[in-house]
């Protein structure tokens, strides 16, 4: 897929970027709704030119966060920087951030070419210049020949195009987008996952991303946030965040929670603490296989099985008490020999260092 | 204790599955009764009035003439009073739905998009309260505070302002004032509902594209509340199209109103009257085809 490029030139005063600053920059971030703490102080630093997303469950405090970087809520308490510039009370319009909203928030009375153009129009473009460049950003959302439509007349996917090239087309220098992909099918929502990052890598712009699904942020993310109760429990790349989440949330909310804990975790890890193992780093075996030195293992029996089609997953109840959770691709075995598995005492391995310790 | 036999039992069940499955027929049965009154009275009447107008009064006998003439609308348009009188009741309409909208607009915007829940109840309250109070109650009320050594007037004189009483009283500008007062929640009712409905997110992706204020209530807010709008210029404009009490207890002048009143009770001319009714009925017809032409209804 080709991606044209943003057309003309940045501004002086764009260009004009204070020293090798974080893009933006949190420090002790609250915000207060009330009696509810909805961001409980925050510290972020998101590079320049970064695919950063903050993932977390619905009143995790992440939309709040973002709202606080776009300003339409001004934080209860700490600072928000952009470019290295104290942004803190000032207005979504003095901004140089452009938000993509969860609900797309196209004006329902102007047509698609007048929407991408707004912002240009406020900022008294040219007509001539406004038209190209709204033509350019269209076509980057593979929208060419729909200036003319009204938004309702669009389709989900087609509404969400306009909405990001209606934000890119002013060229901001960090694009925040507020799960945009949430009301989108599932096929859908792939198609737009592998787009969005094309366009990010074609514009090099600071891509913020707020989502609650995890595969989401996995697949597009150079690094993820992860939120919770209104507090950053993570900030690292898809591959530590998933291959080794510090806490106990991170560890269920990116993936399966596979933990080990108390009596349980000083039965199998032989020693005190929670751990986790991730579900398709554990081997499947009769009762009786050898284990190797470098491996750890467990034993129980197979309390359910779940056939997904390309994998089954396997929760195992354990001797020892608690339960994992196993998936294993179904490279060599049928569906019936999967379920079959129903019951049957198994012995569950795993390389050791595939456990760790998390935080609770 | 008796029990409903098997028998009634199917019967009841097979009214209802048989209505079930005839839609129209259960739509019917719900609508004729506030179709048929709709119909009969509403448009029956309508239809009275309109022939009642090409009919005339014969001098001698005070008795109605029902044949066809054009004489009733000829006296209308060619008698000067008449088209002043129209002039004037269709100006002042204008000045109040105008200076109507004026006000309401930031009263509802306060009240759909700043107010906390518990203030906008407390708007809504003393915006319904006044609508309880007997329309009549409310004009002789303004006539105590408009009249000379009336509230008004006593206050402007503590400043000196001693020609107060003049201005008010009774006379056009006072009617003018308790017009706008007596029709402002018509006004402000619908605005608010219009301004409710346009997503916080709107608003906020203007400011996010670089929008300040004036920009996004001229660009987003004002074209979005324009079918509120005209909604509710189309009350404030009929109703004072339409009124009669309040030119006579607050001015000496004489609205449409006023006339079709005298020329059926006074004059028992029911023709003319008939005939000069139907003149706001006309502006009305008017007044909403132009709205439609501006697309005030595309939202319904």
């Amino acid at each position: 897929m080709t991606v044209p490029t943003l057309s003309g030139d940045r501004d002086a005063s764009r260009t004009a970027a204070p020293t090798a600053a974080a893009a933006v920059r949190l420090e002790g971030v609250h915000k207060r709704f009330g009696e509810v703490e909805a961001v409980a102080g925050v510290d972020l630093e998101i590079l320049d030119g970064e695919f950063f997303s903050m993932l977390g469950p619905s009143g995790s405090g992440k939309t709040t966060t973002l709202r606080m970087i776009a300003g339409f809520e001004e934080p209860t308490a700490g600072r928000v920087l952009l470019h290295g510039q104290d942004v803190t009370g000032k207005a979504p319009f003095e901004r140089d951030v452009n938000t993509v909203f969860q609900d797309y928030a196209l004006f329902p009375h102007m047509t698609v070419g007048d929407n991408v153009g707004y912002g240009l129009m406020i900022r008294k473009v040219a007509k001539a210049d406004r038209a190209r460049q709204v033509a350019d950003a269209l076509r980057m959302v593979r929208l060419e020949g729909y200036d003319g439509r009204r938004p309702g007349q669009l389709s989900g996917g087609q509404r969400q195009r306009v909405a990001l090239a209606r934000a890119l087309v002013n060229r901001p220098r960090v694009l925040l987008l507020d799960e945009p992909l949430g009301a989108l099918d599932l096929k859908l929502r792939e198609e737009m996952q592998i787009e969005l990052k094309a366009i990010q890598h074609q514009v090099g712009i600071t891509f913020i991303y707020v989502t609650h699904d995890q595969e989401e942020a996995l697949t597009m993310s150079d690094r993820i946030a992860v939120f919770n109760r209104g507090l950053v429990e993570q900030i690292g790349s898809p591959a530590e965040v998933y291959e080794r989440p510090r806490t106990a949330f991170v560890a269920g909310f990116v993936g399966t929670s596979n933990l080990l804990r108390g009596e349980v975790a000083e039965r199998i890890v032989g020693r005190a603490g929670t751990y986790t193992v991730r579900p398709e780093k554990i081997r499947l075996a009769a009762p009786d296989d050898a284990v190797a030195d470098d491996e750890t293992s467990a034993t129980g029996s197979v309390r359910e099985v779940i056939y997904l089609g390309p994998d089954t997953r396997y929760i195992v109840a354990l001797d020892a008490g608690g339960e994992l959770v196993v998936t294993a691709q179904n490279q060599s075995i049928s569906s019936m020999e999967a379920l079959a598995a129903q019951g049957r005492a198994v012995r569950l391995i795993w390389k050791r260092p595939f456990n760790f310790p998390v935080g609770d | 204790m008796t029990t409903t036999s098997p028998e009634t039992q199917r019967r009841k069940t097979s009214l209802f599955g048989w209505l079930h499955r005839h839609p129209r027929v259960k739509l019917g049965a719900l609508l004729i009764a506030p179709t048929g009154w709709f119909g009969i009275v509403y448009f029956g009447s309508l239809a009275l009035l309109f022939s009642y107008a090409f009919w005339s009064l014969d001098p001698q006998t005070g008795e109605v003439v029902k044949q066809f003439t054009l004489a009733n609308f000829e006296r209308i348009l060619t008698q000067p009073v008449y088209g002043a009188i129209v002039f004037r009741t269709v100006g002042v309409a204008a000045i109040v739905t105008v200076v109507d909208a004026l006000i309401a607009f930031p009263i509802a915007y306060y009240m759909a998009r700043v107010a906390s829940p518990r203030r906008r109840a407390l708007l809504f309250m003393s915006i319904l309260l006044p609508l309880w109070a007997s329309y009549l109650v409310k004009i002789y009320a303004w006539r105590v505070i408009l009249a000379p050594n009336g509230l008004f007037d006593w206050g402007f004189k503590q400043f000196g302002f001693d020609q107060f009483g003049d201005i008010f009283g009774v006379s056009d500008l006072s009617m003018t004032v308790v017009f706008i007062y007596i029709w402002l929640p018509y006004m402000i009712l619908p605005i608010y509902a219009g301004l409710e409905r346009i997503p916080t997110s709107y608003l906020e992706a203007s400011a996010d594209l670089g929008a300040k204020g004036g920009p996004t209530f001229r660009r987003i807010v004002l074209p979005l509340a324009m079918p509120a709008l005209v909604a509710g210029s189309i009350f404030t404009f009929s109703l004072t199209l339409g009124d009669y009490i309040i030119p006579a207890l607050v001015s000496n002048t004489q609205f449409i109103g006023n006339v079709v009143y005298e020329s059926q009770g006074v004059a028992g001319d029911i023709p003319f009257a008939a005939a000069f009714a139907l003149v706001p009925v006309g502006i009305m017809a008017i007044y909403l085809l132009v709205a439609r032409h501006f697309g005030a209804f595309d939202e319904l």
